[in-house]
């Protein structure tokens, strides 16, 4: 009875999944059209003439993508906003912790290092994840400069970072600049330790 | 107010007319022949008595000796002692700081009965103790609050008055009867516009005070005003922010300077004896910082980065007539302006390391004037002296030096204890401020032009960005 039973099944089954094959043949072949559609426009007319017989092969992969990624995306964002915990700060408690980190510079120069506009990506990358923040970017230099030059090379060090920002796309409205010169060291000693921290460009959260 | 007492009239206004074709104040006149022993003069309301003056001289080719002994205290209470003290010092010590007499020390003069009276100095035991000039003064109180005070010069071998001066009105401020007849001394004598009554203006964090707002506790640093020599001490701004790099108004009745009270550099003008609230001639929308005045008062140069980098604007006082002096994409500041009003010297690092430039008011004829490893804040002296003072990296620290335009030769006025900056002149060119960390903190001094004459102005917390009044 088993085995009996089991044959018209299986030859129903094997229609259905006929039918069901074809339905994703087609529903692929949409995906394909509309995906590559989207991205280069121009490319898109030679591409399907010499890649028609491929095109199935390559069908059953896709089709698991689009239904989880649809479903993954909507709690992701309500998960999200409570865990971090830069959205809800103050901030002054921001500052507090600087978020954005500095970049630093050689003695009498306002040139971007390697390491500097590492530095920099990586503040870009945290404001493009927080739009809303605006920042003030604060030229410093180390004491061995004279109160009146120390004013202005101050003023091409914040200048420098921000434009470096600019160039990755953030936005000029929200980076001010402000050079204190010498004023405000944040290591007070006197030798070249204290001094390569207090030869920065310093960012400060002023809106968010 | 001013009136010759004297019967040669005609002679000493001669002399006044000179004085004022000499381009110096009309004060006194000299003249020649003696003047009478005039009886102390019936006080009037206003401040000071001119009369004709006598040219005091000492041995040939050495300097006149003078000595200063305390006031004589003609009404017995304690104020007047002390005022009577505290006059014959600060006299004694305005006359030494211009080095043109031989001041015979204070405490040399013990051996010497103190006079009672004008008439009975004992002028043997002066000349004596080798003085050529006597400085006697007298202090009495005329009501409650208010003084009279009368200052002699006396010519030491003669026994004669060679001058003699009286003044009324408060003793609010005692100090300044004895500048002001310290500065009538120099002028009548030497022909000298003294310094004794102008005033400095710096930058200091000794409040201790912290800028508001701030997660990173930051000081603040406010203006202050003081007499030359340090004295009368005290703050004028009081925005709890960092106030910088203030200057005197030629009148010296404002003060501009550079205030980040608004989070961002900007200049600002306040009249410091009038309540009116703060005037900012460099707009509000940049930034602007460091402001030189010019020499009629009508126009302020300062830096501003409204275009893109550090450049040099000029400005009307009122905010009018903005201009812009300098366009290099190197850095081009801290201006300071010709005695004439026709040039302006400035720092740039367009050709590297920051040097000191001059160019024509109008935009012209911009050249270099030093070739160091690190110069910067350059000041114009006044005239008579065509002289640039500015600041000069050497070894770990920096130190001043004078440029004499004519020759381009330089002297050096500090050597080398701790950082010295920030050079501002005397309104008479012959006396340099400046900040400098020798003794630890940063601190104003004053030093003659020729390096000697180091005198400390201030003590408490840090100060620097000194400028003298005009």
């Amino acid at each position: 009875m088993p085995v009996a039973e089991m044959k018209p099944m299986s030859s129903k089954r094997r229609w259905v999944s006929y039918c069901g094959w074809i339905i994703v043949v087609v529903a692929a072949a949409v995906l394909a059209t509309g995906c590559g559609a989207k991205k280069p426009p121009v490319a898109q007319p030679i591409q399907p003439p010499t890649d028609t017989t491929p095109t199935p092969d390559v069908v059953p992969v896709p089709p698991p993508p689009p239904a989880p990624v649809t479903v993954t995306d909507t709690p992701v964002v309500t998960t999200k906003i409570p865990d971090d915990p830069m959205a809800s700060r103050s901030i002054d408690d921001l500052n507090r912790e600087s978020p954005l980190q500095p970049a630093y510079f050689e003695y009498d120069s306002s040139e971007l290092s390697a390491t500097a506009r590492t530095a920099l990506d990586a503040n870009a990358a945290t404001l493009r994840k927080y739009p809303a923040w605006v920042i003030t970017v604060e030229g410093h230099c180390d004491e061995r400069g004279t109160a009146e030059y120390n004013s202005a090379l101050g003023e091409r060090r914040a200048a420098a970072a921000r434009t470096y920002l600019v160039s990755l796309g953030i936005p000029a409205e929200r980076l001010h600049i402000v050079s204190y010169g010498k004023e405000f060291p944040f290591d007070p000693g006197h030798a070249e330790s204290a001094w390569s921290k207090n030869r920065r460009a310093h960012f400060v959260i002023t809106s968010k | 107010m001013m009136r010759h007492r004297t019967s040669s009239f005609a002679a000493c206004a001669i002399f006044a007319a000179l004085f004022i074709l000499a381009g110096t104040a009309p004060f006194p006149a000299a003249s020649p022949r003696d003047s009478p022993q005039t009886p102390p003069p019936q006080s009037q309301a206003p401040q000071q008595q001119n009369e004709i003056v006598l040219s005091l001289s000492g041995e040939p080719g050495a300097r006149i000796r003078y000595a200063v002994p305390d006031f004589i205290a003609r009404t017995a209470d304690p104020e007047t002692a002390d005022a009577a003290k505290l006059l014959g010092a600060v006299l004694w010590d305005d006359l030494a700081f211009e080095r043109e007499f031989y001041m015979v020390p204070r405490d040399t003069y013990r051996s010497i009965p103190a006079a009672t009276s004008m008439e009975t100095v004992p002028f043997d035991r002066w000349r004596e103790l080798g003085a050529d000039a006597l400085v006697m003064g007298s202090i009495e109180k005329t009501g409650p609050s208010t003084v009279r005070i009368v200052v002699r010069l006396f010519d030491v071998r003669t026994g004669r008055s060679a001058m003699g001066r009286e003044y009324t009105g408060t003793l609010s401020n005692p100090r300044q009867y004895a500048h002001t007849a310290a500065d009538e001394i120099h002028l009548a004598q030497r022909a000298l516009r003294g310094a004794a009554r102008t005033k400095l203006t710096f930058s200091s964090d000794r409040d201790g005070d912290r800028i508001a707002g701030t997660v990173q506790q930051r000081g603040v640093k406010e203006v202050y005003i003081s007499d030359y020599d340090g004295a009368n001490q005290r703050r004028v701004t009081i925005s709890k922010a960092l106030n910088l790099y203030p200057n005197w108004s030629p009148d010296g009745r404002t003060l501009a300077y550079t205030s980040y009270r608004t989070g961002f550099p900007n200049i600002y003008l306040s009249r410091i004896y009038e309540g009116a609230p703060p005037e900012t001639p460099a707009g509000r929308e940049f930034q602007n910082w460091l402001s030189a005045w010019s020499p009629d008062g009508a126009r302020l140069c300062f830096t501003s980065s409204r275009d893109g980098n550090s450049e040099l604007y000029v400005v009307n006082r009122d905010g009018s007539g903005l201009r812009r002096l300098t366009n290099n994409p190197a850095i081009d500041t801290t201006p300071t302006w010709s005695p004439t009003g026709t040039q302006i010297a400035f720092t740039s690092d367009r050709s590297g390391a920051p040097q000191i430039y001059i160019i024509d008011v109008d935009g012209l004829n911009i050249h270099k004037v030093t070739n160091d490893s690190y110069s910067d804040r350059p000041t114009w002296s006044p005239a008579p002296f065509n002289e640039i003072a500015y600041v000069q990296r050497t070894g770990s620290g920096y130190d001043i030096r004078v440029m004499t335009l004519a020759t381009q030769e330089v002297r050096q006025l500090t050597s080398g204890e701790g950082k010295n900056e920030s050079p501002c002149f005397a309104p008479n060119g012959r006396h340099i401020a400046f900040s400098s960390t020798r003794s630890g903190k940063q601190q104003i001094y004053t030093i003659g032009r020729d390096g000697q004459g180091l005198k400390q102005v201030t003590t408490v917390g840090n100060n620097q960005t000194p400028d003298w009044s005009r």
